[in-house]
């Protein structure tokens, strides 16, 4: 179970973990689960546009990735996001179909982008991998205080003079390149349930930023091991148990909640960042953002 | 008349309207169109776009379902769209953004059952055109037996649509004041969810899950740019709907002998190409508009009008999130 091919799938495998657990994190924070859906299935037109005029799958997927990243965070400064995000969704998906339907592999060629294949990863893989992991970890690192600030109540980010768009853009670049790293791995669905599930239901586990930051990275790895073990053990595919774990533990924070709100203890106690922000969103009148 | 002739030959390739395949193509992908159209409108003011995206590929997992036991396609799509539907707002917080979360943990959830039926589908009984019909749909999943069927689904769609018109505007501009005038605000978001539902597993099981995402959002959200009056975006999203599709089909069925291979381009990439032109155009419209009413472009996303933003949260400052 850990030898030849099977090693490198654990470590690509924990490695694809913790950054989903990380830039995941922000997205659930900013609300953007639906742009951490549509960028890969970006990357998988180009992916598919790649192979079809033989270069490299990995550069298409990059490229289309942050072409369509950048278009979300340009159409949707006017309009709305959502339905902006679904049109860019949709036409690189059609702009997926027909590239496939001018190729010759079909059937095959669509299964593995979007499903991805994790027992069959190549040393090759491994480093670009770990590459593009470092440099996402990296961003956030850099950018961890504005994007915080700018997620939770950007109103107040504004006010005091961070650039919320910049911020937008840039962390919708590093959903891009964690795409890139991670769709031809694990695939463009499997991606997107991790990068949703674990912080999901870090969120309802820990009050503080830093603490439910690092429980979705563990949660996350977790989810990553026992999806690959039991994928090894029943020869089922690694996505179905990804998924399905995403949702058991993010029920499983549900019910934590919900049975400590209510325990003795009251009113829960907010967290320390969410404290300020729902006092301030009481007097503007709008709904307020507790981590 | 001969250059008439020549050029109405041009643009119908000889055997467009005799063809059976397009003439069946023509009537469902309008019909699906039309009704995705018309719940779209409400699914974009009410910000539920990445819902309704979601239903689809539920629908897919439902649609691979069927086909391991031998049902009908239609049934999957149906009963895991509304399971879905059911899920969402059962975790779905009152919070946007909570919401936002709980979509993606059911899509998530969805996609790794369906990736499961695929696999056990493709192990078992060898059909790997599942997968493509699928993702891409096809138009002739609808036998004539399941023509009254569809047809009464369609209704219910839009009969919910139409008897929730005034409470479900109401309730997307403000949850608040929607509540104080004693609407359920909790049960009219449900029956909607279950409409769009029924709209999305029609759409996806005809014209697949990228189409119906497609008729879903993008014509509503082109009309919800050429006007803010509900009653006249819903007009402009059902024209332009069957527009782009009927249009789609007529390019589809021209390309069978443009280059690269000579066997034709996809419907989808045509339809999502057209959708994503309208939309682009209706964007600068109502650039020009707004600037010639001499506002400032940004105070025409505000919260006025139908739904003013799809996200509830009223930000005091334009182009924020």
């Amino acid at each position: 179970m850990f030898s030849g091919f099977m090693a490198n799938a654990w470590i690509v495998a924990t490695m694809v973990a913790v950054v989903a657990g990380v830039v995941g994190f922000f997205t659930v924070l900013r609300g953007s689960a639906f742009v951490a859906h549509a960028v890969p299935q970006a990357g998988f037109a180009g992916a598919a546009g790649a192979s079809l005029i033989g270069v490299s799958t990995l550069a298409g997927l990059g490229t289309f990735a942050v072409i369509s990243a950048v278009a979300i965070g340009l159409l949707a400064r006017r309009g709305r996001h959502d339905a902006v995000t679904a049109l860019a969704l949709v036409f690189m998906l059609g702009l997926g179909a027909l590239f496939l339907s001018w190729s010759e592999e079909y059937a095959s060629a669509i299964y593995a982008l979007l499903f991805g294949e994790v027992l069959g990863v190549s040393t090759n893989q491994v480093l670009a991998t770990a590459v593009l992991a470092v440099v996402c970890i990296a961003a956030v690192v850099v950018l961890y205080r504005p994007l915080l600030s700018a997620s939770v109540i950007p109103e107040v980010a504004v006010a005091r003079g961070a650039r919320v768009h910049r911020m937008e853009m840039c962390f919708l670049v590093v959903v891009a390149l964690v795409t890139t790293m991670s769709v031809p791995v694990v695939g463009a669905l499997l991606m997107f349930s991790l990068m949703v599930g674990a912080p999901g239901a870090a969120r309802s586990f820990a009050d503080r930023p830093w603490s439910a930051l690092g429980l979705s990275v563990v949660i996350s790895v977790v989810i990553v091991w026992i999806a690959i073990a039991a994928s090894y053990e029943t020869d089922w595919p690694v996505g179905f148990f990804v998924g399905v774990l995403g949702a058991v533990f993010f029920i499983a924070g549900r019910c934590w909640v919900a049975w400590r709100g209510s325990g003795a203890r009251g009113a829960r106690r907010p967290g320390r960042l969410a404290a300020r922000p729902v006092q301030l969103a009481s007097t503007a009148g709008i709904g307020g953002e507790q981590i | 008349m001969i250059a008439v002739i020549a050029f109405v030959n041009a643009i119908f390739e000889p055997g467009f309207f005799t063809s059976e395949p397009v003439r069946v193509a023509l009537v469902v992908g309008g019909a699906v169109s039309l009704v995705s159209a018309v719940v779209g409108v409400f699914t974009v003011i009410r910000g539920q776009s990445f819902a309704g995206h979601s239903m689809g590929d539920l629908g897919t997992a439902g649609g691979s379902g069927a086909f391991l036991v031998g049902a009908n396609p239609l049934w999957g799509f149906v009963t895991f769209a509304v399971l879905g539907a059911g899920a969402m707002e059962l975790f779905g917080a009152r919070r946007p953004r909570g919401r936002d979360t709980a979509t993606g943990i059911v899509l998530g959830a969805g996609l790794g059952i369906a990736a499961l039926f695929l696999y056990l589908g493709t192990t078992h009984s060898n059909t790997t055109g599942a997968t493509i019909t699928i993702l891409f749909g096809s138009m002739f999943v609808i036998g004539t037996s399941m023509i009254p069927v569809f047809v009464l689904l369609s209704a219910l769609a839009l009969g919910i649509v139409a008897l929730l018109y005034r409470p479900l505007l109401l309730s997307a501009v403000s949850r608040d004041i929607a509540s104080a005038r004693g609407v359920p605000v909790r049960t009219v978001g449900l029956l909607y969810l279950l409409a769009m539902a029924v709209a999305v597993s029609l759409s996806c099981v005809t014209i697949g899950a990228i189409l119906s995402t497609a008729v879903l959002i993008g014509p509503a959200a082109a009309a919800l740019r050429l006007t803010r009056r509900p009653g006249l975006a819903i007009a402009w999203a059902a024209v332009i709907g069957l527009a782009v599709t009927w249009l789609g089909i007529l390019l589809a069925y021209d390309s069978y002998y443009w280059p690269p291979l000579g066997r034709g381009w996809p419907v989808s990439f045509f339809v999502v190409a057209l959708i994503l032109a309208v939309y682009v155009a209706a964007d600068l419209v109502s650039r020009n508009v707004a600037r010639h009413r001499g506002r400032v472009v940004s105070s025409a996303e505000g919260p006025a009008g139908v739904g003013g933003r799809a996200q509830p949260m009223l930000s005091p400052v334009a182009g924020v999130d």
